[in-house]
């Protein structure tokens, strides 16, 4: 699996650019992330999404899918796109160093 | 006396009904509740819109699924997990001691703004339901040209390759109406390609562009306008269409919802290798039901009910259970022009190319179109009347198996460290 340097910290990611360990990720890595993917710098909003993600992942043992995210993190379906644009779903893990919610096989 | 409930009579509960009955202690009952009539054979409703089954035949008297069970017909209307009792939808209540959820997964439109406005059933179809499918089936009798759009509106799905089967078909049923050239086959989906695991992803794609059809991939529908037949997604994207085939939002039954056994779908949280509730010793959930991350398929509730009924019997003697439910699915995925493709895979495993069941010999073909396959498809009509849904032994087996499968050269295969 391929390393990638973040905000001067190693991490190992998948090829699709995933955190593969979430234990690893800090909030300086999620704006890292957020600037590779052109959504940076992160504003309070997206904070708001990224912290339920963590959150919910930790309690749940998987990430929220978009779904849960737009009834559970207080912010609606239309916003996410505009914070997380194209997938915010996946989007929103991946800056979160989530995995890429399954949801769906 | 006590009392073992299965709610929902479908694949799930009518097999794990009929094999548990027999394996029953003495002073323990067994009562299935559905309030449909009939069962319907629901691989058989992507036939339907061509003409290739007829409505009627995909359907059978309920009665005679079950060898010697207990059927009320009735609908649930809640659960009181405190309490253990079932509130029917004639008022009554039943009491359960052990009580199975195989309520399956149902499609909600209204859940999409827009698609059940004034052109739902006129130029928007879906065909999870017989009657989706047959009203699909007259529409396109009587389409003579156009945009035909298959949009998943969003996962998890039934059968998520089902509305993949629905285009191939579609290409398959114009092209023998000498209409292809007049028309424009889109495919629409939330997914970042053909399918959710990335080498049948490939594949698919694959035979989807080789046939003219166009993919719009990573669109998350967010509405439909009715007046200007325009599906557009949460970010704003536009796909105009003549004919949109829709597979609308899925989600659990409603007395899921309504007793607080839900997630944000009304599927049940479930344990993913015992298949107990998460948070009730006394509840087991199988099928369409969970929010396992596997396929949402017949096969699934197949190789869960192996568990399941291991389970229940341990359940009830005070016993361990076992972990031994591994993601098993497979799927044969219908192409067209009379073949098939077949897929095979589990919880880590995701589906890769060679044959199945058996090494070399096959005689099924994985991730490549034959006839054979079709056939195939086609022969798992009788087994499900006959076997599955009967509970007896299939011959094949209940965990996903390497054997046969070809691993990719490393540079084809994310799965390869
Ligand atoms: C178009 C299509 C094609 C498919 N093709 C395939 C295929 O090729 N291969 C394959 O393996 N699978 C296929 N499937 C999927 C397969 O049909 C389902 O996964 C399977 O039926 C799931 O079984 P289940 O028992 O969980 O749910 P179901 O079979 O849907 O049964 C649920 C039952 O619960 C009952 N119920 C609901 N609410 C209540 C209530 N409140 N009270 C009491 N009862 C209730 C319903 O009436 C229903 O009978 C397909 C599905 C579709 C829609």
């Amino acid at each position: 699996m391929p390393a990638i340097e973040y905000a001067g910290t190693s991490v190992e990611v998948n090829d699709e650019g995933f955190l593969l360990q979430s234990d690893s990720w800090t909030r300086e890595i999620a704006e890292a992330i957020a600037a590779e993917v052109g959504i940076g710098p992160l504003t309070e909003k997206h904070w708001q999404v990224i912290e339920f993600c963590r959150q919910d992942a930790a309690e749940q043992g998987q990430p929220p899918g978009l779904r849960r995210i737009s009834k559970l993190s207080g912010i609606n379906m239309k916003e996410l796109y505009q914070l997380f644009p194209k997938g915010p779903g996946k989007l929103a893990a991946r800056v979160s160093g989530l995995p890429k919610p399954q949801g769906c096989i | 006396m006590k009392h073992l409930i299965v709610i929902g009579a479908g694949t799930a509960g009518t097999t794990v009904a009929n094999q548990m009955r027999g394996r029953l202690p003495r002073d323990w009952s067994l009562t299935v509740i559905d309030p449909e009539p009939e069962h319907l054979f629901q691989p058989d409703l992507i036939f339907v819109p061509f003409g290739m089954q007829t409505p009627e035949r995909a359907l059978r008297p309920r009665g005679r699924t079950f060898r010697g069970v207990r059927w009320m017909q009735r609908g649930v209307e809640s659960v009181d997990t405190d309490k253990k009792r079932i509130a029917l939808d004639n008022g009554d209540q039943l009491k359960y001691d052990l009580l199975v959820i195989a309520s399956g997964a149902e499609i909600r439109p209204d859940e999409t703004a827009g698609l059940m406005g004034d052109e739902w059933q006129r130029a928007i179809f879906d065909f999870y339901t017989l009657e989706g499918a047959t009203k699909l089936r007259d529409a396109l009798a009587a389409f003579e040209g156009g945009r035909v759009v298959v949009n998943i509106v969003e996962m998890p799905i039934k059968c998520p390759v089902a509305p993949l089967e629905i285009t191939f078909l579609a290409d398959s049923y114009f092209t023998g109406r000498g209409l292809r050239d007049q028309v424009e086959l889109i495919y629409v989906t939330p997914l970042d390609g053909a399918f959710t695991k990335p080498i049948a992803s490939r594949a698919l794609g694959s035979m989807l562009t080789d046939r003219g059809i166009r993919v719009e991939a990573e669109f998350n529908a967010g509405e439909v306008d009715s007046e200007h037949k325009v599906l557009k997604s949460w970010d704003e994207r536009e796909v105009p269409f003549d004919l949109l085939i829709t597979i609308p939002t899925h989600m659990g039954a409603r007395f899921v919802e309504a007793s607080g056994l839900g997630d944000e779908l009304a599927f049940v949280p479930t344990d993913n290798a015992t298949l107990r509730a998460q948070g009730h010793d006394d509840i087991f959930v199988l099928g369409d039901a969970t929010n396992l991350p596997t396929s949402k398929a017949g096969s699934v509730a197949h190789f869960q009910s192996e568990v399941l009924v291991e389970n229940l019997q341990r359940s009830i003697a005070g016993r361990s259970l076992v972990e031994d439910f591994d993601g098993h699915a497979n799927c044969f995925i219908e192409s067209g022009f009379g073949k098939a493709m077949l897929i095979d895979f589990n919880y880590d495993q995701e589906p890769l190319p060679g044959v199945y069941p058996y090494p070399v010999v096959g005689p099924f073909q994985l991730l490549k179109e034959s006839r054979r396959n079709h056939w195939g498809k086609l022969a798992f009509r009788w087994v499900y009347w006959n076997m599955l849904l009967p509970g007896r032994p299939i011959p094949v087996p209940n965990h996903m198996s390497m054997a046969g499968k070809r691993l990719l050269p490393d540079a084809d295969n994310p799965l390869a460290a």
